[in-house]
Formats: structure tokens, C-alpha cells, sequence
């Protein structure tokens, strides 16, 4: 294949390319809780099924994945274990949390639970519900492809870093 | 139910029988904390009260007392069919007697209320928190501790103590003729969980390896305590409903029966035929997708992954029904006290029927898969194995205590909703390991669409509510044109249903065994204190003794058969 013909080539940003590669094979590590870890099962079955969406590879280890999908309540006793494993995840990360539990302590305001995981860990993306359906968590899924698209390619801790000096 | 077991208690021990009350077919007796020991074992030894089952340990504060708490021992005989509430005052700073020698359920049990109330139990193995963390200060489920004050936790526990770990030979003793010893290597200690895909769950376990082989090991849970009995003394008696839905989140709908099921009996009313048909046919709708999760999981943790996918398509046909009758599919908020949410769509019956036959072809093919299977065989029969003797010994109901070879249903034994009028066998196992746990599960499933099928061929017409002023909303007709309907509408919607003051304990057979509410209300328009007694929370307490002296891989397929939900689990 030579390069003289304009069709055999495109040319674009590293980071558009990059981003769109990352947009579809995110690898989720589902961080599965409660009632919602009940509606991800739903998300990978083959009736709703995540794959359409190039994320079906779900990795129980943070080290192979790249999207936390945090599905359920977090504990106060869960909370060092969530910061733990979002730490042990290599860049570049993101983060959904899934269902009102998960974003925001839920209807659980009580001794016990944590009221959002943006507490410990940030979080890119919340997902309304209780649990969110399929569809809701599918949806969010395409909300953080467009989110991905537009990034720049620094890591989330240069993001913050940026974010915290303006 | 008769008084016979109280008046053989008192009969027995006379001066230190403080009470006795016979209230809702329970028999609660009232004895000095002295005493409780040796009330407690005879109950247990005593040929005639035989009271195999120690189903929970309930703590309730009353800060205005002298003795502020009270401890409450929930018994059950299984072959007189009689229940006994065995009731201790203690003051604060007073230590109860533990009973954990006596049922092993009693020791997690135990743990839980010296956890949430600080009640010292004497001769307790290993009493530690329980449910919230290791940072915790306070007792959460004092009524002097606010709902809303949060604690952070910094750090994680070791569940094995550094001296278990370096001398674990030695305090294993005789496990080091092994490979271990031969090769002249150390234990090796693992954890796993709270966040692992064999867990299901926020659990986790550390256990310590001779080989592959678990020598030792200690569970942890409270990973999902999300204080459902303290919110349910902050919310009215139907607010409580949509927590319900969050405990054994697989089955949502068998807890709904269940909780109000519970709340009728301390009313006393109930409900018009029409609904306690359409409550067992929700509960059985309930359990089979309970099963088809738990199965389904279960094979996946062993190596069959296909099955799981063939249950979950069966489980998606059941949400689609779920999600017409209800509006959402999971957390379902169906029942209402003194009847239900809303009546049967049109076109309910054929939908079900047509899920149930999915249900049933689902079925078909994973059991042709695996019932004959090597590998499944190979993986499940002779493993985890649980002598009847031992499960009640450990509090086990449901599946995983009929595995043993036991067959107390809830269903049989205590008829609710009219269960005594459908035709349903109990399965049970021969020789309580993985495998019968699992055909146990799947022959349950064959039995409720059995039941669903019945109930909806006497489906009756009829109300959905009771008439009951206490707790059914009058019609829009009453509050606009009469004085009395608009108060009572007034007072429905701003105090909320009022059961009458008392104690009462409402059991019905959920998905993983028994499940039971212990109420006390004390006439307001909120529980005084709700106690939830869940199936799995025994049956993972004796985890630890199942998997040892197994493999680790076999502790995996053990686990899975055991449906810990930990929703329910933790509360």
C-alpha cells in the first residue's frame, strides 16, 4: 500500500486516536456491592448484553482493568477497600458509580454508610436508580465513551492536579 | 399453641421465672440473668421442650430502665412444633452467660448484639464487633446513638493474627504431617474478598494454606451493613417496605410477604383471599429467580458458565413480568400491610405462564448438563458435607438445612397465606454436600411452579386490601364528603399505621431458609425496634467450619451453594 492516494490515509491528533481507541475496549471491574452487582449480571447477560458497547471483558482485578464500575452501597467499613483498589488500577482510569447508593448514600443517610463514593475516590460519572436498569447503566457507558473522546491524554492524578491550581 | 412449654419452665425453676406472656401463638418467658444458663440448656436437653433451633439472639434497649437492655433468645423445636422466647434483663455493664458452647448459632448471634449494644457476653470465644468496623466508637443501635452519625474508617483489619500466622503449625497441631512439613515450608495465608468474584458478595475470608489445603481460616462480614434496623426505627411501618426489598435483594418479593406478614400479626387483621393468593404467587415467583441466581452462580464458580446463562435468560423473562406488575425489576415495593401495592396487570396469567415455561426449559437444560457430569460430580458430591445434627446445631434452615436431610419448611410446618392448601413436596437431600445443595435448589424450583400454577388456576376475584380502617386508606369518596374519612385519611398519611404496643416474632419461609422479623412496638407510629433475622447469616457463621481441612478451590464451590446474600446478611 503506498501513501500517494489520499483515500489509502487519514490523518488526525495522537490523542484523538488514542481516545478513540480507549473509548471502545474499556475493561470494567465490577466493584459489586449489593442490589446493583444483582443489575450488572443483567448488563454482561446476553439479553442486554455490555459487548454491543466493547466492554464486555470484565476483569476482577484492578490491575487489568480500566473502568470501576462501583455497583452498590459502600460501607464506611467497604470505604478502604474501594480507595485501595481504585489505587492499585493503572491509568488511564475512570469511574461510574452506580445506582443512588453509589453516588450518593442513597436512602441510606445513617451511621453506617458512606454518602457517595466521590468521598473516597473520584468519580466521572453517577448513575440515577435504585438500581439503575440496563439500559440506564448502557447509557452511562456511552456518556463516559463521549466524555473519553474529549479527553486530554494526562493522567487522572495531573487532571486534579490542574483542576486544584485554577 | 398451648402454654405447656412455659408451665414446664416455670414448673422447673420456679422463683427465678421473673414472667411468663402467651401473646400471638409465641410463649415468652422472663427469667433472672443467673438463671438463663440452665433455662437455656434445658430447653435445649429436656425431652419434652427439645428445642433444637436457636434461631437468634435480639438485643433491645430501654433507656429510661434500670436494667436498660433486654436479651432475647428466639428457640424453636422442630418436633414438638413449639416456640419459646427466653428473655434476660441486664443493666449496663452486666455480662450475660454466653450460651455459644451450647448452639454454635448462639456465637455470631452473640457478636451482633454486643456489637450494636455493648452487652458483654462471659465465656464468649471471640467476642469482637461484628457488623460495624474495627474504628467504630459507640453502640449504633443504642437509642441514645444518632442514625446520622457517621465514622470513618481508615484503615483494614487482619482477620489472622500475626502470632496465627507464624506459629500456625503449632496451633494447628496435628495438620503439620502434611506436604507442608515434608518440604519444610510455612503456611501460607490468603485473603479473599471483600471484593472477589467467588465472594458474590462483600465478604471475605483469610485462610491459612497447608498446601492448597485450609488449615485455618476467619470470616468477616458487616461489609454491607447498611443499618436497616435503625432506619426502620426512624421511618413509619410503610416506609419500611422498600427497605425490605434491599435485604435479600435476589428475592425481593419473598420479603415483602414477609415483613408484612409480620405487621399483621402484631394488628391481628387479614387480608381478602385475593391477595394472599397473589402474595404466594409473588413469594414463589421470588424464590424461583432466588434459585435460578444462586444455581446459576454456583455452577459458574465451578467451572460452567453456559449454565448461568441459560438461568439468567429465564431470570430476564421473570423481570419482564416483575417489571410490569411493579414498575421496576429488582426492588420491587409490592406488598402493602393488610394487602398489596396495586392488583394483577391484564394479561399477568399468560405472561407468567409463558416465563414459567422458560423457567422450566432452562431448568431442562442445565440439568442435563450437569446431573450427569463428571467434572460436576467430581467438583460437588462429598463436598462440604453437613451432618443434620451439626446444621441445626448451627441454625441452618431452608435449602441448605433440607440438603441435610432435614424437612422443616416454613411452609409445611407453620402454613402462612394459605399454603396448607396447595399440593408441594419438600425435596430433600441425603448427605447435605455441595451436590445435593444444588439439586435441592433445582428441584425447589419444579415445586414452586407447581405452586405458581395452582394459585393461579384459584386465583379469586375480590379486593386487594383489607377494609381495615387502621391501615387501608379510605376512597376519594369518603375524604371529600364525609368528617370521618378525611380524618382518617389525615391521620393514615401524617402518623402513619399504628400497631398496637407488644412483641411479636413473624416468620416465613424466604428463599434461604427462615426469615424472620422480631417486632416490639411500643403503639407509636414507628417500630420500636425491628430485628430481621436472616436465613444466611447463621449458615455463613459455620462457613469457616465447613471449609476446614478442604481445598481452597472446594471452599469456592461451597460457598456459591450457600447463597449468602449480603444484603441480608449484614442489614
Amino acid at each position: 500500500m503506498t501513501l500517494d492516494h489520499p483515500q489509502n490515509y487519514v490523518t488526525t491528533k495522537l490523542r484523538q486516536a488514542i481516545n478513540w481507541g480507549r473509548k471502545y475496549s474499556l475493561f470494567p471491574m465490577p466493584f459489586g456491592t449489593a442490589c446493583c452487582a444483582i443489575e450488572f449480571m443483567g448488563v454482561v447477560g446476553s439479553f442486554s448484553d455490555i459487548s454491543r458497547f466493547g466492554a464486555e471483558a470484565v476483569r476482577f482485578s484492578p490491575r487489568q482493568s480500566d473502568l470501576l464500575i462501583v455497583a452498590g452501597t459502600i460501607s464506611y467499613k467497604q470505604a478502604p477497600i474501594l480507595k485501595r483498589i481504585y489505587e492499585q488500577m493503572a491509568e488511564p482510569k475512570w469511574v461510574i458509580a452506580m445506582g443512588v447508593c453509589a453516588s450518593s448514600g442513597g436512602f441510606y443517610n445513617n451511621y453506617g454508610t458512606l454518602q457517595g463514593t466521590d468521598r473516597v475516590i473520584p468519580t466521572d460519572l453517577y448513575v440515577a436508580g435504585c438500581p439503575p436498569s440496563p439500559e440506564n447503566l448502557l447509557h452511562a457507558l456511552v456518556l463516559l465513551q463521549n466524555k473519553i473522546e474529549r479527553e486530554g491524554l494526562e493522567t487522572v492524578k495531573e487532571r486534579h492536579r490542574v483542576a486544584a491550581s485554577t | 399453641m398451648s402454654r405447656r412449654a412455659l408451665d414446664r419452665l416455670a414448673e422447673r425453676f420456679g422463683p427465678d421465672v421473673l414472667e411468663t406472656q402467651s401473646h400471638l401463638g409465641d410463649e415468652s418467658v422472663t427469667v433472672r440473668r443467673p438463671a438463663l444458663r440452665s433455662v437455656l440448656q434445658f430447653c435445649r436437653d429436656d425431652p419434652q421442650l427439645h428445642m433444637h433451633l436457636l434461631l437468634d439472639v435480639v438485643g433491645v434497649d430501654y433507656p429510661g430502665r434500670p436494667q436498660r437492655f433486654d436479651v432475647v433468645y428466639i428457640l424453636r423445636s422442630l418436633s414438638t412444633r413449639e416456640r419459646v422466647r427466653v428473655k434476660v434483663q441486664v443493666a449496663e455493664g452486666e455480662a450475660v452467660p454466653s450460651v455459644s458452647d451450647l448452639w454454635y448459632s448462639a456465637n455470631w448471634a452473640e457478636r451482633e448484639v454486643y456489637d450494636l449494644f455493648g452487652v458483654r457476653f462471659d465465656g464468649h470465644p471471640d467476642l469482637r464487633r461484628i457488623l460495624c468496623h474495627h474504628e467504630f466508637q459507640g453502640h449504633a443501635l443504642r437509642k441514645d446513638y444518632p442514625i446520622e452519625r457517621g465514622q470513618m474508617c481508615y484503615t483494614v483489619e487482619h482477620l489472622l493474627s500475626d502470632a496465627e500466622i507464624a506459629h500456625g503449625r503449632e496451633l494447628v497441631g496435628s495438620a503439620a504431617q502434611g506436604d507442608a512439613a515434608e518440604i519444610k515450608s510455612d503456611f501460607l495465608s490468603v485473603n479473599i474478598g471483600p471484593s472477589h468474584p467467588a465472594t458474590h458478595g462483600a465478604l471475605r475470608i483469610e485462610a491459612l494454606l497447608d498446601g492448597e489445603t485450609i488449615v485455618h481460616s476467619k470470616a468477616e462480614i458487616g461489609y454491607l451493613h447498611r443499618c436497616f434496623e435503625k432506619e426502620a426505627e426512624d421511618h413509619t411501618w410503610t416506609q419500611i417496605i422498600p427497605y425490605t426489598d434491599r435485604l435479600n435483594y435476589v428475592s425481593a418479593l419473598t420479603n415483602n410477604v414477609a415483613y408484612v406478614l409480620a405487621v399483621e400479626k402484631l394488628l391481628g387483621i387479614d387480608v381478602p383471599e385475593r391477595a394472599r393468593v397473589i402474595r404466594v404467587i409473588v413469594a414463589e415467583m421470588g424464590r424461583i429467580m432466588d434459585h435460578l441466581v444462586c444455581v446459576g452462580a454456583n455452577l459458574v464458580d465451578i467451572g460452567a458458565l453456559t449454565n448461568f446463562w441459560y438461568f439468567w435468560n429465564a431470570r430476564e423473562r421473570l423481570y419482564g413480568v416483575v417489571e410490569r406488575l411493579c414498575g421496576i425489576r429488582l426492588t420491587t415495593n409490592y406488598t402493602r400491610i393488610g394487602g398489596l401495592y396495586r392488583d394483577l396487570y391484564e394479561g399477568f396469567e399468560q405472561d407468567l405462564r409463558d416465563a414459567l415455561e422458560h423457567v422450566e426449559r432452562a431448568i431442562q437444560d442445565v440439568t442435563g448438563l450437569v446431573q450427569r457430569n463428571r467434572i460436576f460430580f467430581d467438583r460437588t458430591v462429598g463436598v462440604g458435607v453437613v451432618s443434620a445434627q451439626d446444621a441445626l446445631d448451627w441454625g441452618f434452615t431452608g435449602p441448605c438445612l433440607r440438603a441435610c436431610g432435614v424437612d422443616y419448611d416454613v411452609r409445611k410446618a407453620f402454613p402462612y397465606s394459605g399454603y396448607e392448601q396447595y399440593e408441594f413436596d419438600i425435596p430433600v437431600g441425603e448427605n447435605g454436600d455441595a451436590y445435593d445443595r444444588v439439586l435441592v435448589r433445582i428441584e425447589e424450583m419444579h415445586q414452586s411452579i407447581g405452586i405458581l400454577r395452582q394459585a393461579l388456576g384459584r386465583l379469586p376475584d375480590g379486593p386487594i386490601q383489607s377494609a381495615d380502617r387502621r391501615v387501608a386508606m379510605p376512597s376519594k369518596d369518603e375524604v371529600y364528603n364525609s368528617i370521618e374519612g378525611m380524618m382518617n385519611h389525615f391521620k393514615l398519611v401524617f402518623e402513619g399505621i399504628q400497631v398496637p404496643a407488644g412483641e411479636g416474632y413473624g416468620f416465613t419461609e424466604g428463599a434461604n431458609g427462615e426469615l424472620g422479623f422480631f417486632i416490639v412496638s411500643d403503639g407509636s407510629g414507628r417500630p420500636y425496634r425491628i430485628k430481621v433475622r436472616p436465613p444466611c447469616f447463621p449458615i455463613f457463621s459455620a462457613y469457616t467450619k465447613m471449609i476446614q481441612g478442604q481445598m481452597l478451590a472446594d471452599a469456592v464451590a461451597i460457598l456459591g451453594g450457600l447463597n449468602i446474600i449480603a444484603g441480608e446478611l449484614d442489614r
